[in-house]
C-alpha cells in the first residue's frame, strides 16, 4: 500500500495526480476461499480487515452486490456513542469507540472521526431518571457520560431553545463528549484499502444468490459471479439479513424497516455538536461539508425500499423546529431512506448461527454505524476462531429462546 | 406515505392506521406444549420476506377494526386487502412462496 | 440609480411602469416588476455575485432557473427574514429586496480563500481523505475547523423565523407538474373530461417557453402562440374543476402518489401581509400525476468554463425575451446542437455581434442559413478550449476540431452561452421509482415503465417540437382522466407551425479537458468538480457512478446536479469505455428544490407541536399556582407549592397532611376503559395475570398486564359494575396503548369473545380523597351510598351521588390510607372538585400532586410501571409472584416467564434500600454495587428506582432492583455517587410504611 500524507499529496500533485494507486484492485472471484464475507459494508471490510491483520486469514474475499459501502453505511447520519445501559452494550460499543479513537491512523485513511460530543436531551422527570441512570452505570463502567443543566446545555450546543415554555422543554441533558460523528464513506474505503493491501479480495458487483450446505454445514455459495467453496461464511447484509439467512435455511428475529434521514443546505458552522432527543425525536448534527444531518423515525412497516416518505420527516423537523427556531428557514436539500435490521430487543446478534461454518453479524438496527470498527474487530475474531470474543458472546442467537434479552430500548426508552 | 385502502372506510392515509406486523402468526393453543426454541419462534421469528408480505393493520383514528393486507415489500404496491381471520388470497400465497425459494 | 445598462429599451414581460428598488452587495439598483433578482442584476450589468464552493472562484448567473448551481445569495427583509442560498434565478424581484453574496471575505471581488483556486493542485477530489491525519488530536483542533470555515455557503439565520406556514390536503384526479404548453395540455384534456385538476407550475407565470423565445419560434391555429395560451389559461380558470397553483414548485413524488406542493404565498414580497403565510405547503393525493416539467439545457465541459459571463444559451434567450436584457453585446455562442440557431439571430436583432462555435462538422443548411442570414458568424467543427477574465469572461479560446494540434484562437467577448443539448427534467418521474430508459437521439434518459399510476408528457416526454408536447400534453390528460373514471377523447391538437426538431452531437467534454494547462474544466459548478477530478476517482478505483458522485462530490450540491449530473456520467462512460447507460444513475431523491424546514412544519409548532391533553380540574390547579410536569400528552399538576417552598419544602408539607388528616389527588389522567359482554371476565383473564371469573359485582380487583415476552406492561385496577360488565384503569402514559393492546387481541386472536372495549378516560374526572379523615370529607356530600367501614369494606365500588352529581365511588387506595376515588362525568368535574375543597376544609383537605402521590405510595411500596419497572421486569422479579395466577390457565406472556433464562436467582428484584445515614438520599437511576473499592469496570448489582425524604418516616427511602435482591436482606451494599463517596445503604423490605395495611381497612 502507498501512504497517503501531506508529501505524497504534493508530489503528486507535481504530476496532476495521474499517477496515485488503485485504492483496492478488482479482482475476479476466484472458485475457492478459506473464509467469505458476504456484504462490502463498513461492517463486512472492517471484518476482512481485522481478519486478515489480526488472525492472519489472507486467502479472503469480500463480496458485495452492488458498491461498496451503498448499503446503511453510506445512508446514516454517522452518530458514534458507546454511552449505553447495559454492561453487555456498554462493552460492545466502546470496544468500538476506541477503535474508532485511532482508526484513520491505523488505515492510513482519514475517516474524519470527530468527537465533538453528543448531546442527549432530557425533557420531563422520567427521561431525568433514564438518563441519570444511564450516566451512573457509563461511570462504573468507566465510560464518559456527564450531566448537563438547561444552561450548561445550551453553552455546549448555542442554537438549543432552553425556552421553559416550550411545548417539551429541555430538563437537562447527558453528554458524553467522546461521542461525535465521522465520514461514513470514508469508513468503507478505508477498511476496502487496507484490507486489500493485506491480499482481500474484494468483488463488487456479485451477488450471492444460493448458500451451499452438506447437512449442517456451509460448503460453499452461488453468486452472479459463479460458484465459490467456502470454509468459513460470514454475512454481514444490513438491510437483507432475513433473506440471507433464508438462503441458509434458518430464520431470524429482524424485521427490515425504513430509516428516514434528511440533510439542509450547507451552511458556514453553527452547530458544533450532536444533539439527540428521544422524547421528541430528533437526530441533528452538522457536516464537515456543512448540511444540518437530520435523522428521523422509520416507517412503521416492513420494506426494503430506500425511499423517503414525508410524514416522518415532517414529524422530525417539527421537533427540530422546537429545539432549534432558528433553523425554520433552513431548507431541506435531500432526504433518503436506508433499511435497518431490527431485533426485538434492540440489540445486534453476532455470532455463530445453527449452520456450522456460517456466522451472522446483523440487527443492528439504526445504531450500527456507530459499532463499525467493534463489530468488525469481534466478528472477525469469532470467525476465525469458530467462537465468540467475550465482548460478543451475550450477542447470540440462542438468547431470544432463552430470555436473556439485552434490551435497550426497553431499558432505556431509547432509541439509538 | 401509502394509501391504505380500508375494507370499513374507503381508501384513507397511513397516518390514520397502526402497523401491526406480519399476519397469520397463530398464538399457540398450548404454549406448554413448547420448547422454549419453539416459543420464541412463535415470540420473535418473522419471514421479513422480499417480496409480497401478508400483514395486520389497524384503523386506529378510525373505525378502530383489524384486517389483513398483502403489500410488495419491494415497491410498497398493495396487492389485496382481506378479512381478519381469511385466508390471503391463493395467487398471492402462490407467489409468496414462490418468492421464498429462488 | 439608473435605469441598467443592459436593459433593452423595448421588449419582455416586464412592466416598466412599476419599478422596484433593491440593493445588491450593498448597493441600489433597479429592476422591474416581472423580473427575477438575476435579471434584474444582469440588467445592471452585473454577472459576478458569487464565490465558487472550494477553489472559491469568482461565478456568475449560470441559468434562469432552479437549476442554478451559482448565483446564490443571502436575502435580508428585516430581522428574522434572512434566508441563505437563495437562488437569485428564481427569486422574484421586490421592492426594498436585499442581496448579499456569500462565502467570499472580505468581499466579492478580492476573495482572500481565493488562494484555494492556487492551491488547487493539491486539493484534488478526495484531498482531505489522504492527510490531516497527523497529529491525530489536530483533526479537531485545527484541521476540521478550518476546513468546516471554508466550506459550507451562506451563514445559517441566528434569530427565529417570524413567519407562518400552512399545510394543505387536496386530492384530485389528475395532477399536473409543470404549467409549460404540455401541462396547460394536459389541463385542457383532463379539465374537459371533468376530472378534478391540479395543475402547479413553479413560476409566476403560466406558459413556461411560450412566454420567452417561444413566443417567437412557432405560430399555434395561425396566430402568435400567445393567444393559445391565453384562451387555454381563461377555459382553466374558468372550468370549476381545474386549480391554477402559479408559483408552486412541485418538490416530491412520493409513495401512493402523494404528491408535495411549496406554494409560495408571500415569499416573492418583503413581507407576508397580516396574517398570510410565507409558503403553504399542499400534500396532494392524486390519482393519477402527469410530469411535464420540459427539459433543462446541459452545459459543456471545457476547460475554465465557469467565468461571470459564461451563461447557459437558454438562460439568456429568457433573459433576453422575457425580461428585456442583453446580457452581452459580444457573443460567442458554443453548441452542440440546433437548438441555439434562432437565438443567435435573436441577439443580433437585439444589436449584439454573435459568433457561434458549434462543435459539428456538418450544419444542414436548413439549419445554418437563417443564422448566417441574420448575420451570425457561423463556425462549424469548433469547440471551446479555455477562455480569459478574471471577474468577467473577456476572451474564449476557439479552435478547430480537426486541426488537431494548432493552437486555439482567442476571440474577445464579454458574454459566452453554452448549450450541450437538452435533457428531460425526470427527477420527479424517478423520485417516484420510475424507470429511465436511454435515448441515443436525444442523448438523453427519457420516462420508461412509471411505478406508480403516471406518465410523463411533452419535453419531460422527450418531445422536442411545441406541436409534439402538446398533443402529449392532450394525450396524456385525456388518459390520465380516463385512467381515474373520466372517459372522453382528448381533444383535436392545434396545428402548429414551427421548424424541424433539434438534433444534437453528443460531446460529454470537450477533448483536452484533463490537462490543467487551460484551466479546470467544471462538471459540477458548486462544488468545483471537474473532468479531472472523475477520472483520478476512477483510477483510484472509485468506479460505481455512486462512488463516483461521492468521492468527487459531484452533484451533491444545492443543484443536486440538475446541470451536471448527465455530464458527469458522459466524462465516466468515456472514461471506462462503455455506453452511457451501462454507467447507471445515481438515485434521485426528494425535494425537486430545497423546502424551508417551516414549510414541513406548518403550524405544529409551540404549543401546537403536539396536542396539550388538560384534565377538568387543570385551570383550578392552574389558579392555585401547581407546578405542572409532562405525563406523555397530559399536563398533570406535579405538587402546588405555597409561598415561600419550593419542590421538596412542597411534598413534605402535602404527604405529611395526607398522612395526618386527608388530602386530595386530580387522578383524572388515568386510562378508563369501559369493557362489556358476555365474554368480558374471561377476557380479563386472558389479559391479566390473576383470575377474574370470581370477581363478585361491586368489587375491585388490581391487575398486571404482561407482554407476551412476560414483562410487565401495564398495571391498574379494574372493578365489576355488572355481571358483563368492567371498569379498567391503566396508567396514563398507557392508556391508549392498553386499548390498542385489547382490540389486537380481541379482533385478531380470539374473535369469537364477544367484549367490545371503550375508551372512557375523558368521560370521567378522577378525584381521590385519601387519609384517615376521607369519610368525614366525603360523608356530608354523598347521597345513596353508605360509607361505612362495612357497608363499604375495601376494593368495592358503589354508584351514587357526590355533590348532586351521578358518581362511580371506588374505595381503592394508592396511599395505603382510607381512600375514596370519585368519579364524576368529566362536565361536573370542577363543580365537585371544590364541592370537595369546600367540606374538606375543615378537615384539613390538602391537595396534592403527582410528585407527593409518588412519594406516598413508594413508603408502601406500591411500584410504578415505568420509573420501578423498565421492560425488563417479570411479575416475579417485583416480589408479586402472588398475582400471577397457577390455576387459571394460559394468559398472555405466562409461556415466557418460565423460559430458561427468566427464573434465574440473579435476575434483579424488587427491594427496599435504607441509607445508614436517614438525611441521605440517593439520586433515583444511581447504581449500586458490593464494594465500591473496586477498579473500573465496576461490577454493578441493581439500580434504585424510587428515592425520597419521607416525611411520615422522618428518613430517606428508596426503592431499588437488586440482583437477587429479596436473598440479600439486611446486607450491607454501596451507592456509589458521581461526586463524593459512595453512600452506604441497607436492603430491606421494599415495603416501609404500616406494612399490615391496618390503615387501609378503617
Amino acid at each position: 500500500m502507498r501512504r497517503y500524507s501531506i508529501f505524497t499529496l504534493a508530489r503528486n500533485a507535481l504530476t496532476g495526480h495521474r499517477d496515485w494507486p488503485r485504492a483496492w484492485r478488482s479482482p475476479e472471484p476466484r472458485s475457492r476461499y478459506r473464509v467469505v464475507i458476504v456484504g462490502g459494508g463498513g461492517h463486512g471490510l472492517a471484518t476482512a480487515y481485522y481478519l486478515a491483520k489480526e488472525h492472519g486469514i489472507r486467502d479472503l474475499a469480500v463480496l458485495e452486490k452492488r458498491w461498496l459501502g451503498g448499503g446503511n453505511t453510506g445512508r446514516n447520519t454517522t452518530i458514534i456513542r458507546s454511552n449505553y445501559l447495559h454492561d453487555e452494550s456498554a462493552a460492545l460499543y466502546d470496544h468500538a469507540l476506541r477503535l474508532w479513537a485511532g482508526l484513520s491512523r491505523e488505515l492510513n485513511f482519514n475517516v474524519m472521526y470527530s468527537d465533538r460530543g453528543v448531546m442527549m436531551l432530557a425533557h420531563n422527570p422520567h427521561d431525568v431518571q433514564i438518563f441519570k441512570r444511564h450516566i451512573h452505570a457509563n461511570r462504573l463502567n468507566g465510560i464518559d457520560n456527564e450531566w448537563l443543566t438547561p444552561a450548561e446545555a445550551k453553552a455546549y450546543c448555542p442554537p438549543l431553545s432552553i425556552d421553559r415554555t416550550a411545548r417539551y422543554p429541555v430538563a437537562g441533558a447527558a453528554l458524553q463528549r467522546r461521542g461525535g460523528v465521522a465520514r461514513h464513506d470514508a469508513v468503507a474505503w478505508g477498511y476496502a484499502r487496507a484490507a486489500d493491501s493485506l491480499g482481500v479480495d474484494i468483488i463488487q458487483n456479485c451477488e450471492v444468490t444460493a448458500i451451499r450446505r452438506e447437512g449442517d454445514r456451509v460448503t460453499g455459495i452461488e453468486t452472479t459471479r459463479g460458484s465459490i467453496a467456502v470454509e468459513k461464511l460470514g454475512i454481514v447484509v444490513a438491510g437483507h439479513s432475513s433473506i440471507l439467512a433464508e438462503m441458509a435455511g434458518f430464520r431470524l428475529p429482524i424485521e427490515s424497516y425504513p430509516l428516514q434521514a434528511l440533510v439542509s443546505e450547507p451552511v458556514k458552522p453553527i452547530f458544533p455538536c450532536v444533539v439527540m432527543s428521544n422524547t421528541v425525536h430528533a437526530y441533528i448534527s452538522q457536516s464537515d461539508k456543512g448540511d444540518l444531518v437530520i435523522g428521523a423515525g422509520t416507517d412503521q412497516y416492513v420494506s426494503y425500499s430506500q425511499r423517503g416518505g414525508i410524514q416522518v420527516i415532517e414529524h422530525t423537523l417539527e421537533a427540530i423546529v422546537e429545539l432549534f427556531p432558528i433553523f425554520s428557514r433552513m431548507r431541506m436539500m435531500r432526504q433518503w431512506a436506508g433499511i435497518v435490521d431490527v431485533t426485538p430487543d434492540r440489540s445486534p446478534i453476532i455470532g455463530r448461527t445453527p449452520v456450522r461454518g456460517l456466522y451472522i453479524n446483523c440487527g443492528w438496527g439504526t445504531g450500527g454505524f456507530k459499532a463499525t470498527p467493534g463489530s468488525g474487530h469481534l466478528f472477525a475474531w469469532t470467525i476465525a476462531r469458530d467462537e465468540p470474543h467475550p465482548v460478543n458472546a451475550p450477542f447470540d442467537l440462542d438468547r431470544f429462546a432463552s430470555g436473556r434479552l439485552i434490551d435497550e430500548a426497553a431499558a432505556a426508552a431509547v432509541a439509538h | 406515505m401509502l394509501r391504505i385502502p380500508c375494507p370499513f372506510c374507503g381508501p384513507r392515509a397511513e397516518i390514520e392506521f397502526r402497523c401491526g406486523g406480519e399476519a397469520h402468526i397463530r398464538r399457540p393453543a398450548d404454549p406448554d406444549a413448547l420448547s422454549d426454541a419453539e416459543w420464541a419462534d412463535y415470540l420473535f421469528m418473522r419471514g421479513n420476506p422480499k417480496g409480497v408480505h401478508f400483514e395486520r393493520w389497524f384503523h386506529a383514528h378510525g373505525c378502530q377494526r383489524w384486517f389483513n393486507l398483502a403489500r410488495d415489500t419491494v415497491g410498497d404496491r398493495i396487492l389485496a386487502v382481506y378479512a381478519m381471520g381469511a385466508e390471503p388470497p391463493a395467487g398471492l400465497r402462490r407467489e409468496a412462496e414462490v418468492r421464498g425459494d429462488d | 440609480m439608473t435605469e441598467g445598462v443592459a436593459r433593452l429599451a423595448k421588449g419582455g414581460r416586464i412592466d416598466r411602469a412599476r419599478p422596484l428598488r433593491f440593493r445588491f452587495a450593498g448597493k441600489l439598483y433597479i429592476g422591474y416588476a416581472g423580473d427575477t433578482l438575476a435579471s434584474a442584476l444582469l440588467a445592471n450589468g452585473i454577472h459576478l455575485v458569487a464565490r465558487s464552493f472550494k477553489y472559491h472562484r469568482p461565478r456568475g448567473i449560470l441559468t434562469a432557473g432552479a437549476e442554478e448551481p451559482n448565483a446564490l445569495l443571502r436575502i435580508t427583509r428585516g430581522d428574522g427574514r434572512v434566508d441563505p442560498n437563495t437562488r437569485a434565478t428564481t427569486l422574484p424581484l421586490f421592492n426594498d429586496l436585499d442581496a448579499a453574496p456569500q462565502n467570499c471575505r472580505p468581499g466579492l471581488r478580492f476573495d482572500l480563500q481565493a488562494i484555494n483556486g492556487l492551491l488547487g493542485p493539491l486539493f484534488p477530489a478526495g484531498f482531505y481523505y489522504k492527510t490531516f491525519m497527523w497529529p491525530a488530536s489536530f483533526w479537531k483542533r485545527f484541521y476540521e475547523p478550518r476546513i468546516r470555515a471554508a466550506a459550507g455557503l451562506g451563514e445559517a439565520p441566528r434569530q427565529p423565523d417570524p413567519d407562518r406556514y400552512l399545510h394543505r390536503f387536496a386530492h384530485c384526479e389528475v395532477l399536473i407538474a409543470g404549467g409549460g404548453p404540455a401541462g396547460i395540455a394536459a389541463a385542457l384534456a383532463a379539465t374537459r373530461a371533468g376530472a378534478r385538476v391540479i395543475l402547479a407550475e413553479e413560476q409566476p407565470q403560466f406558459g413556461g417557453w411560450l412566454t420567452g423565445e417561444g413566443a417567437l419560434r412557432a405560430r399555434i391555429d395561425g396566430e402568435a402562440p400567445d393567444a393559445w395560451l391565453e384562451a387555454a389559461l381563461a377555459e382553466l380558470r374558468a372550468a370549476g374543476n381545474c386549480r391554477l397553483l402559479p408559483r408552486t414548485s412541485v418538490f416530491g413524488c412520493y409513495d401512493h402518489n402523494l404528491v408535495g406542493l411549496l406554494e409560495d404565498v408571500a415569499d416573492h414580497k418583503f413581507a407576508p401581509a397580516a396574517g398570510e403565510p410565507r409558503h403553504r405547503l399542499w400534500k396532494v393525493r392524486a390519482a393519477r400525476v402527469v410530469i411535464a416539467t420540459g427539459m433543462t439545457e446541459r452545459p459543456l465541459v471545457f476547460p475554465a468554463n465557469d467565468r461571470p459571463g459564461i451563461m447557459m444559451a437558454g438562460a439568456a434567450a429568457t433573459y433576453l425575451h422575457r425580461h428585456a436584457v442583453l446580457p452581452g453585446r459580444e457573443i460567442v455562442i458554443v453548441t452542440n446542437n440546433d437548438s441555439v440557431y434562432g437565438l443567435a439571430g435573436d441577439f443580433v436583432a437585439a444589436g449584439a455581434r454573435v459568433t457561434l462555435a458549434d462543435a459539428r462538422r456538418e450544419i444542414p443548411d436548413s439549419i445554418a442559413l437563417p443564422a448566417r442570414n441574420r448575420g451570425v458568424e457561423l463556425l462549424p467543427g469548433t469547440l471551446p478550449a479555455g477562455s480569459e477574465g478574471r471577474l468577467r469572461v473577456r476572451q474564449i479560446h476557439l479552435r478547430s476540431r480537426d486541426a488537431g494540434t494548432t493552437l486555439p484562437v482567442p476571440r474577445a467577448c464579454d458574454l459566452v452561452l453554452v448549450s450541450g443539448g437538452w435533457s428531460p427534467n425526470l427527477a420527479l418521474f424517478a423520485q417516484a421509482r420510475g424507470e429511465l430508459r436511454w435515448d441515443a437521439e436525444l442523448a438523453a434518459f427519457r420516462p420508461g415503465p412509471a411505478h406508480w399510476p403516471m406518465c410523463c408528457a411533452g419535453g419531460a416526454n422527450g418531445t422536442r417540437r411545441l406541436g409534439e408536447a402538446i398533443a402529449d400534453g392532450l394525450r396524456a390528460g385525456a388518459a390520465a382522466a380516463a385512467a381515474a373514471g373520466f372517459e372522453k377523447p382528448a381533444p383535436e391538437p392545434p396545428s402548429v407551425e414551427e421548424g424541424p426538431a433539434w438534433t444534437v452531437e453528443p460531446l460529454w467534454c470537450v477533448p483536452g479537458c484533463s490537462s490543467r494547462e487551460r484551466g479546470e474544466a467544471f462538471v459540477d459548478f458548486q462544488h468545483d468538480v471537474t473532468a479531472r477530478d472523475l477520472g483520478l476517482a476512477l483510477r483510484e478505483g472509485y468506479e460505481s457512478i455512486e462512488h463516483v458522485k461521492r468521492y468527487t462530490t459531484t452533484g451533491m450540491g444545492t443543484d443536486q446536479g440538475k446541470l451536471g449530473n448527465l455530464n458527469a456520467l458522459g466524462i465516466v462512460a468515456g472514461e471506462k469505455g462503455v455506453p452511457v447507460p451501462a454507467v447507471g444513475v445515481t438515485t434521485f431523491r426528494q425535494p425537486w428544490t430545497p423546502v424551508p424546514f417551516g414549510a414541513l412544519v406548518g403550524a405544529n409548532r409551540g404549543p401546537l407541536f403536539d396536542p396539550v391533553r388538560r384534565t377538568p380540574m387543570h385551570a383550578w390547579a392552574e389558579r392555585a399556582g401547581a407546578v405542572f410536569e409532562d405525563v406523555g400528552q397530559w399536563k398533570r399538576a406535579r405538587y402546588f407549592p405555597r409561598e415561600g417552598e419550593d419542590m421538596q419544602a412542597a411534598v413534605q408539607r402535602e404527604a405529611k397532611a395526607v398522612r395526618a388528616s386527608c388530602g386530595m389527588l386530580d387522578a383524572s389522567t388515568l386510562g378508563k376503559i369501559d369493557i362489556r359482554g358476555p365474554d368480558a371476565a374471561e377476557f380479563l383473564n386472558r389479559v391479566y395475570t390473576n383470575s377474574w371469573a370470581k370477581l363478585a359485582v361491586g368489587a375491585c380487583r388490581y391487575g398486571l398486564m404482561l407482554g407476551e415476552d412476560g414483562m410487565v406492561f401495564d398495571d391498574g385496577v379494574t372493578a365489576r359494575l355488572g355481571e358483563d360488565h368492567f371498569h379498567m384503569t391503566t396508567t396514563t402514559g398507557g392508556a391508549a396503548r392498553v386499548l390498542a393492546w385489547l382490540e389486537n387481541w380481541l379482533q385478531t386472536e380470539w374473535p369469537e369473545l364477544r367484549v367490545w372495549c371503550t375508551s372512557v378516560t375523558e368521560q370521567w374526572a378522577t378525584m381521590t380523597v385519601t387519609g384517615p379523615k376521607a369519610r368525614e370529607v366525603l360523608r356530608p356530600l354523598v347521597e345513596d351510598v353508605d360509607l361505612g367501614r362495612d357497608a363499604f369494606p375495601h376494593m368495592t365500588f358503589r354508584s351514587g351521588r357526590v355533590a348532586g352529581v351521578p358518581a362511580r365511588i371506588f374505595r381503592i387506595s394508592f396511599t395505603g390510607e382510607l381512600s375514596f376515588e370519585v368519579n364524576v362525568p368529566a362536565g361536573y368535574g370542577l363543580h365537585v372538585w371544590e364541592a370537595l375543597l369546600e367540606a374538606g376544609a375543615p378537615h384539613g383537605l390538602t391537595v396534592y400532586g403527582t410528585e407527593t402521590m409518588h412519594l406516598l405510595r413508594a413508603e408502601k411500596g406500591y411500584i410504578i410501571v415505568g420509573q420501578d419497572t423498565d421492560g425488563t421486569v417479570t411479575p416475579f422479579d417485583l416480589g408479586m409472584g402472588w398475582i400471577v395466577s397457577k390455576k387459571k390457565g394460559d394468559f398472555i406472556g405466562r409461556r415466557s416467564l418460565f423460559r430458561s433464562g427468566m427464573r434465574r436467582s440473579d435476575r434483579k428484584q424488587l427491594v427496599g434500600l435504607l441509607t445508614e445515614d436517614p438525611a441521605l438520599v440517593l439520586e433515583e437511576g444511581a447504581q449500586i454495587v458490593e464494594d465500591p473499592r473496586q477498579p473500573l469496570p465496576m461490577r454493578m448489582i441493581g439500580h434504585v428506582t424510587s428515592s425520597y425524604r419521607s416525611p411520615n418516616l422522618g428518613r430517606s427511602i428508596a426503592l431499588a432492583m437488586v440482583r437477587g435482591g429479596r436473598e440479600r436482606s439486611g446486607q450491607r451494599l454501596w451507592v456509589p455517587r458521581l461526586d463524593g463517596p459512595a453512600i452506604p445503604v441497607e436492603v430491606t423490605s421494599p415495603v416501609f410504611y404500616d406494612p399490615e395495611g391496618t390503615r387501609l381497612h378503617v
